[in-house]
């Protein structure tokens, strides 16, 4: 039992020396937002747990139109929503202002550089894309059927099989083999390196040890690995008929790996290696086994580091990502990006300065995901 | 696992023996008649690659007009990052075939690059590159270029008119940078074979020096071609020479004027090639066989009625997943003109040709024509016999198959008899029409290497 309090008491600790900028920021932000103790009522009850709610997935945002809602101090609610909304729309607004007065001043040679309006028309030409491609697929299947029934009328033995479609991906599809590609690299990356984290930081002679190869290859760029990656994996990966995994996802996937495993590693070793000495005792005097340790205390108490490691490699597998997949030739985003750059038609600009904010969009959605699972962990139970 | 494999490796090499031998027995019956069973597919789920250029066309049309699927045929067709990556992925099997240079298939033989058995049935158009240079450098050249009655210059405009601005930079100790696509790609003969008809020396490649720019007056190096334009543009080269539409982009862009196609450096010049290894090759005669009948149709489909689908086949090609530059940069070549300067259009009817002139039967003496050239500039460090080159050349080009293929669409009554050459020896008759009126016959590849005045010979070697 008393590890237990001891172990949240700890946690409570790492989360002000662990958490990035942004989110000490933010929950600075939120407790200035704190709602005054004396007009508690039920309206304001739900708004607490709405807003803390908010706060764990970090949309700070809407906590003072929530308690606006709730009828707490309307004046107070109004000047913040002022200063957490209207600022950053006032600022986007600017920016697109500039963007769109900036745009027609610079004439490329495949035109002007796309503003606000044209990426906006290649966005609905791309989901018009998209839903043309899903005629097509049902004319393909309906095409095969056809053929698939004479082929039975012919000879009633055949062996029939559907094939997939074998049209373009389109960009949805190719934002999801994104998705996929950085999701199954991310999860290599983690399962590698958080153990040998724990191993580094339990162990100090390990750490000695492996700390020169972790800062000689922490540095190195995607498109330094690419070529080699891609050389190994085709000399190991070698399958004969239908592969369930392409090359190219393969190569993307470890590219983003290699280049993802560092901060989850050595946040990790940090995390295990400054638990608090008490701790190890009291693992010591309950004679804990190894095991046992490692699962009880080391884990649970480094969590929120191990957390802020994730959360940084899962933003720099993001990156990497999209280079990887441009020159593996990976059917995602970078594939759509580099496709585009080859094109060079009038719309090109336009549809990669959309992919540039589905990028951006993703990024940050996913650094959201893994904020609110780092906050999670390092409150232990604030819902 | 080990036992896997090995067990694995008996049967494909069972599965090879056994193709061959039914390959044989099937040329061996083909020869005695022709109403032989069509054989099952051995593989109908297939993935080709192609590099963003219009003679991709049959592919695109052979697809988006269902011919792949006439033939029982499911296929993908992805767009490559570069040549090699192409070749790479075809040789490692993650590709069934792709849209090939004519050299690659032929380079992978000899072991010049990546060396692998690649083979090909199916040549994919006539022509279709220019040779583009800067803005720059074209007002240098236009003084010396001679004028018609109306003020334009005249066509064929020779490499002459560029040797003064290549002499120039020379004496100013500056490189004379020119872009090409590949080592072996026929635009590297090609532009080769231009500036040496001009005068200008496009360099030697040797056995350690693979750069090919030993003793040149003007250095080429590789750009992929979606690429030449922008490399153009910054500086990087001052000229190229690239398939369509990378030439028609830079008229359109304003940023170069294409000096020369390569219509008139050699009229009909074979360009692509269909091109699968080896053994995938062996492994799937059926199903090559069908991929041949299907890009014949579509080569003919988009020369049919003197090229009136020619407008349906630019808009396929300018969705983004084939080419995706713009209707009119492709419409410009594909559509029986071309655009020099800007504001000179002229007619040029056969600067793509896909079926017309047998465009899409694979001589012998084309593959010829190319190893000369590999031998001209030294890719070929040493002298070979003219037996030699024969050899190599129906090694790795397989009128059987594509014969094979056409009986097949003439007894379905899809193309007629006259469209296929049933009955020639592989070799075309001697080619006369080059910019420097040296005329080639595939028979005698040394005596023709014996005519140029720029280039290896007999047993000549670079130091």
């Amino acid at each position: 039992m008393s590890v237990n309090t001891a172990l949240k008491d700890k946690n409570m600790e790492n989360t002000e020396t662990t958490n990035s900028a942004s989110s000490s920021a933010q929950s600075q932000e939120a407790a200035a937002n704190s709602p005054d103790k004396k007009t508690a009522n039920e309206g304001v009850k739900i708004s607490v747990k709405i807003n803390n709610f908010l706060e764990l997935i970090g949309f700070t945002w809407f906590i003072p139109i929530v308690k606006l809602l709730a009828g707490e101090n309307p004046a107070e609610q109004l000047k913040d929503i002022l200063k957490v909304i209207g600022v950053p729309v006032l600022a986007m607004l600017i920016f697109v202002g500039f963007w769109d007065w900036g745009a027609a001043k610079i004439q490329t040679s495949l035109g002007a550089i796309p503003g606000p309006a044209a990426v906006w028309q290649e966005t609905k030409s791309l989901a018009a894309d998209h839903y043309k491609e899903k005629e097509k697929e049902v004319a393909f299947y309906k095409r095969q059927e056809v053929r698939n029934a004479k082929k039975l009328e012919k000879n009633p033995d055949a062996v029939i099989k559907i094939r997939n479609y074998t049209g373009k991906a389109t960009y949805p599809q190719q934002i999801m083999t994104s998705l996929w590609t950085v999701f199954a690299g991310f999860l290599l990356a983690s399962v590698i390196a958080i153990p040998l984290g724990v191993i580094c930081g339990l162990s100090p002679a390990f750490n000695a040890a492996i700390n020169p190869i972790i800062q000689i290859f922490k540095p190195v760029s995607p498109l330094a690995w690419l070529p080699i990656v891609t050389l190994i994996v085709s000399a190991l990966y070698v399958v004969e008929g239908d592969a369930t995994f392409s090359k190219s996802f393969l190569v993307s996937a470890v590219t983003v790996t290699l280049c993802s495993l560092w901060p989850t590693l050595i946040n990790t070793a940090v995390g295990v290696s400054t638990i608090d000495k008490d701790l190890m005792n009291v693992s010591k005097v309950l004679q804990l086994g190894w095991w046992k340790t490692v699962t009880k205390i080391v884990l649970p108490s480094s969590l929120p580091l191990i957390f802020t490691g994730l959360r940084l490699s899962l933003g720099v597998g993001w990156m990497v990502l999209i280079a990887a997949e441009m020159l593996a030739q990976n059917p995602g985003l970078g594939k759509f990006v580099w496709d585009e750059f080859q094109n060079g038609s009038s719309q090109s600009l336009g549809k990669i300065m959309v992919a540039v904010f589905t990028i951006g969009i993703i990024g940050f959605m996913l650094d959201r995901i893994m904020l609110t699972l780092q906050k999670y962990f390092s409150y232990g139970d604030a819902m | 696992m080990k036992k896997n494999r090995k067990t694995f490796i008996k049967q494909n090499m069972g599965g090879v023996f056994k193709s061959c031998l039914a390959g044989l027995a099937l040329t061996m019956a083909g020869g005695l008649t022709s109403a032989h069973a069509v054989g099952e597919l051995e593989k109908d789920e297939l993935k080709f690659g192609f590099i963003k250029l219009t003679d991709m066309a049959p592919l695109a049309v052979a697809y988006e007009k269902g011919f792949f699927e006439d033939e029982g045929l499911y296929v993908t067709i992805e767009p490559q990052a570069n040549w090699k990556v192409l070749l790479d992925r075809v040789i490692d099997g993650e590709l069934d075939g792709a849209h090939m240079l004519a050299g690659q298939p032929l380079g992978a033989t000899i072991g010049f690059g990546t060396k692998a058995d690649i083979i090909t049935a199916f040549s994919m158009d006539l022509n279709g590159n220019a040779i583009t240079v800067s803005n720059d450098i074209w007002s240098e050249m236009k003084p010396n270029i001679p004028k018609d009655a109306a003020g334009k210059p005249v066509h064929p405009i020779s490499a002459t008119a560029l040797k003064p601005v290549v002499d120039r930079y020379k004496s100013e100790g500056k490189p004379f940078n020119m872009g090409m696509v590949f080592p072996v790609s026929t635009h590297n003969y090609e532009l080769r074979y231009w500036l040496a008809a001009g005068g200008i020396h496009p360099g030697y490649y040797s056995k350690t020096d693979i750069t090919g720019q030993i003793d040149a007056d003007a250095l080429l190096s590789v750009t992929p071609p979606p690429q030449m334009p922008s490399t153009l543009e910054a500086g990087t080269i001052y000229g190229y020479c690239v398939g369509e539409p990378w030439n028609q982009q830079a008229v359109f862009k304003g940023i170069g004027v294409p000096v020369v196609t390569d219509y008139e450096i050699w009229k009909n010049n074979p360009e692509k090639v269909f091109g699968v290894s080896a053994a995938w090759a062996e492994k799937n005669p059926n199903t090559h066989k069908a991929v041949i009948k299907a890009l014949i149709r579509a080569a003919q489909w988009l020369d049919a009625n003197n090229d009136a689908n020619r407008p349906e086949a630019v808009k396929i090609l300018s969705q983004s997943e084939y080419v995706g530059a713009d209707y009119d940069v492709i419409a410009n070549s594909m559509t029986g003109t071309f655009e020099y300067e800007k504001g000179d259009k002229r007619d040029l009817p056969d600067f793509n040709v896909f079926y017309r002139y047998f465009a899409t039967y694979p001589y012998y003496s084309d593959a010829i024509w190319y190893l000369t050239q590999m031998r001209r500039w030294g890719q070929i460090t040493e002298e070979k016999s003219d037996q030699w080159f024969h050899d190599i050349a129906k090694k790795v080009y397989r009128p059987d198959i594509y014969l094979a293929a056409a009986k097949e669409l003439l007894e379905e009554g899809k193309i007629s008899k006259e469209d296929m050459p049933w009955d020639t020896d592989g070799y075309r008759a001697p080619q006369t029409h080059f910019i420097d009126n040296i005329s080639f016959d595939g028979h005698t590849p040394n005596a023709y290497l014996d005519k140029f005045s720029i280039g290896l010979k007999g047993k000549d070697a670079v130091k």
